[in-house]
């Protein structure tokens, strides 16, 4: 059976309601002890306030921008770098097991470490966060140009493209839909770095918020935090799926018909 | 004409348009394989304004002949000669109309349509006009925004024709551009190359396996022997009367006649080719 998107829409906020009531159920008749579990409630009341205070948005706004300055940062980095290693083999062979052995690494525990180079502010979790996003896009940049077709690459070379204009129309456009396939994952992992940074050491940020509310046991703090996070993660995400539809319009989607 | 003309000025025959003397090419063995010799000892010539078609067995090393004719390969040995200089590197003279899909998918038809006059340094606002021109000479006024996955198959033929005729290479050269499509989209196409072609001659290295096809487009037809170390076998002139319908052609006498020639040499070979992809 299929859904059309509103009714698909309705059971979703069905499902969420669901388990909100359960989770509130489970807690109000104590069967989960609320200094453990929270209150959706009063979690819901927090959340209010955070927003009618406006007490959160500078909160929220650091979060962001240290997402988004991962995020742009990885990438150009992960860009530039897996397409120099694609194109040159040597240097490839040569940082192979570097980069493999970096990637294998557990970068998170990287955090403190760069708390103590770059300081409790914005740039030692941008710093995480762009080890993070710097491998998605890396990859997916070699892995772009590795497999860019040898026919349109021979017909540009036909068609008079010198070697910076393949790189420049053949090269750079294939990696990119590369790149956009994996933003999803890489926006996320951005948010991740800034979040985790946030966590293990800050002054500000939504990270910060959960850290201090975790210090004094106000577990319901702890999930608003959570809440507000897991709202702007899927608009963010939202938000890559327009730019991703915008700009990859060339590429077919499966099963589309169109009339011509 | 003006190479051939300075040709004639210096005593020389007038020089071929593409010429292969005693080209043959190598490649080096893979991991687990034999060294394979492509093409051996190939001499072979086009003239200024020629249609000359290569048939052969599949796999006999057709594509490799005209790889070598477009400087995407190098030769092992011999030496392939364009307007009478030796080719080194990338043939700037020639256009090359790929088997397989080689337009750029993130460029709009018009947008292909222009990239070999922007690679070649042309304004943006010089070039655009000319390839809607060109898009219209081949059927295609009101696709120019379409991606090449929005376009069928003939449609994609037709933006690389206009995308390889806009830059009005001396040399066509061709690699079985026609057999992915249906039959019926194939002889539009054939008798629509013919029409372009005749309204400016160029010189056209015309790769096919379809024996019927090379006949009604070219001047002349050569006949490769099964790989590997492929090789011209045979050479026939097409001497049918031009202009030509490539569908009603085929019901010719004459026709008829010089396929049962041709065929009587291609056929041992393609048995030949036949039985090494059946080892």
């Amino acid at each position: 059976m299929r859904l059309s998107r509103g009714r698909l829409a309705v059971v979703h906020v069905v499902i969420a309601c669901l388990v909100f009531f359960a989770w509130w159920l489970l807690t109000e008749t104590k069967i989960l002890a609320p200094f453990f579990f929270g209150e959706p409630l009063k979690v819901v009341r927090v959340v209010y306030e955070w927003f009618v205070t406006g007490k959160i948005w500078p909160h929220l706004a650091i979060t962001l921008w240290e997402t988004v300055l991962a995020f742009i940062a990885g990438s150009v980095l992960g860009l530039v770098v897996g397409l120099w290693l694609a194109l040159s083999p040597l240097s490839s062979a040569i940082a192979e097991p570097y980069i493999t052995a970096m990637n294998a690494m557990p970068r998170v525990i990287l955090a403190p470490i760069f708390a103590v180079w770059f300081g409790l502010g914005v740039l030692s979790k941008v710093a995480l966060g762009v080890t993070l996003v710097f491998f998605i896009v890396f990859f997916n940049v070699f892995q772009g140009v590795k497999e860019v077709s040898p026919v349109v690459l021979a017909n540009a070379r036909m068609l008079g493209a010198s070697r910076r204009q393949l790189l420049r129309h053949i090269y750079l456009p294939s990696a990119t839909s590369w790149v956009f396939s994996s933003l999803h994952t890489s926006v996320g992992m951005a948010f991740v770095g800034a979040v985790v940074g946030e966590y293990l050491g800050s002054a500000k940020g939504v990270g910060y918020l959960i850290l201090q509310a975790e210090g004094t046991f106000d577990i319901n703090t702890v999930f608003a935090g959570i809440v507000v996070l897991t709202v702007f993660a899927l608009l963010l995400d939202y938000l890559v799926t327009r730019i991703e539809a915008r700009l990859l319009v060339w590429r077919p989607k499966t099963a589309e018909t169109e009339a011509l | 004409m003006t190479a051939a003309a300075a040709a004639a000025v210096a005593g020389h025959a007038p020089a071929a348009a593409l010429a292969f003397d005693a080209v043959s090419c190598t490649f080096a063995a893979r991991a687990g394989g034999d060294r394979y010799t492509a093409v051996s000892a190939t001499s072979l010539a086009v003239a200024p304004g020629e249609f000359v078609s290569v048939v052969g067995p599949t796999g006999c090393g057709k594509s490799t002949l005209l790889n070598l004719a477009a400087g995407l390969l190098a030769t092992s040995s011999g030496e392939v000669r364009v307007e009478g200089a030796v080719l080194d590197g990338i043939n700037r003279r020639a256009g090359y109309m790929f088997q397989a899909d080689a337009l750029m998918p993130w460029r709009s038809a018009l947008s292909n349509v222009m990239a070999g006059l922007e690679f070649g340094g042309m304004p943006r606002a010089e070039a655009e006009p000319k390839a809607r021109e060109w898009l219209a000479r081949v059927g295609l006024s009101g696709f120019e925004g379409r991606y090449p996955h929005q376009l069928s198959g003939g449609m994609r033929k037709r933006v690389a024709l206009a995308q390889m005729l806009i830059l009005d290479p001396q040399i066509l050269l061709m690699d079985e551009p026609f057999s992915a499509l249906d039959i019926q989209t194939r002889q539009l196409m054939e008798n629509e190359l013919l029409e372009l072609w005749s309204a400016n001659r160029k010189s056209v290295l015309f790769i096919t396996h379809d024996l019927e096809e090379a006949i009604s487009l070219s001047d002349r037809v050569v006949v490769l022997s099964a790989g590997p170390g492929t090789h011209p076998i045979g050479e026939f002139m097409i001497d049918l009367p031009r202009p030509r319908d490539v569908a009603e052609i085929r019901m010719t006498k004459r026709f008829v006649e010089l396929h049962e020639a041709i065929w009587q040499v291609l056929r041992g070979e393609v048995l030949k080719g036949y039985a090494q992809s059946k080892r």
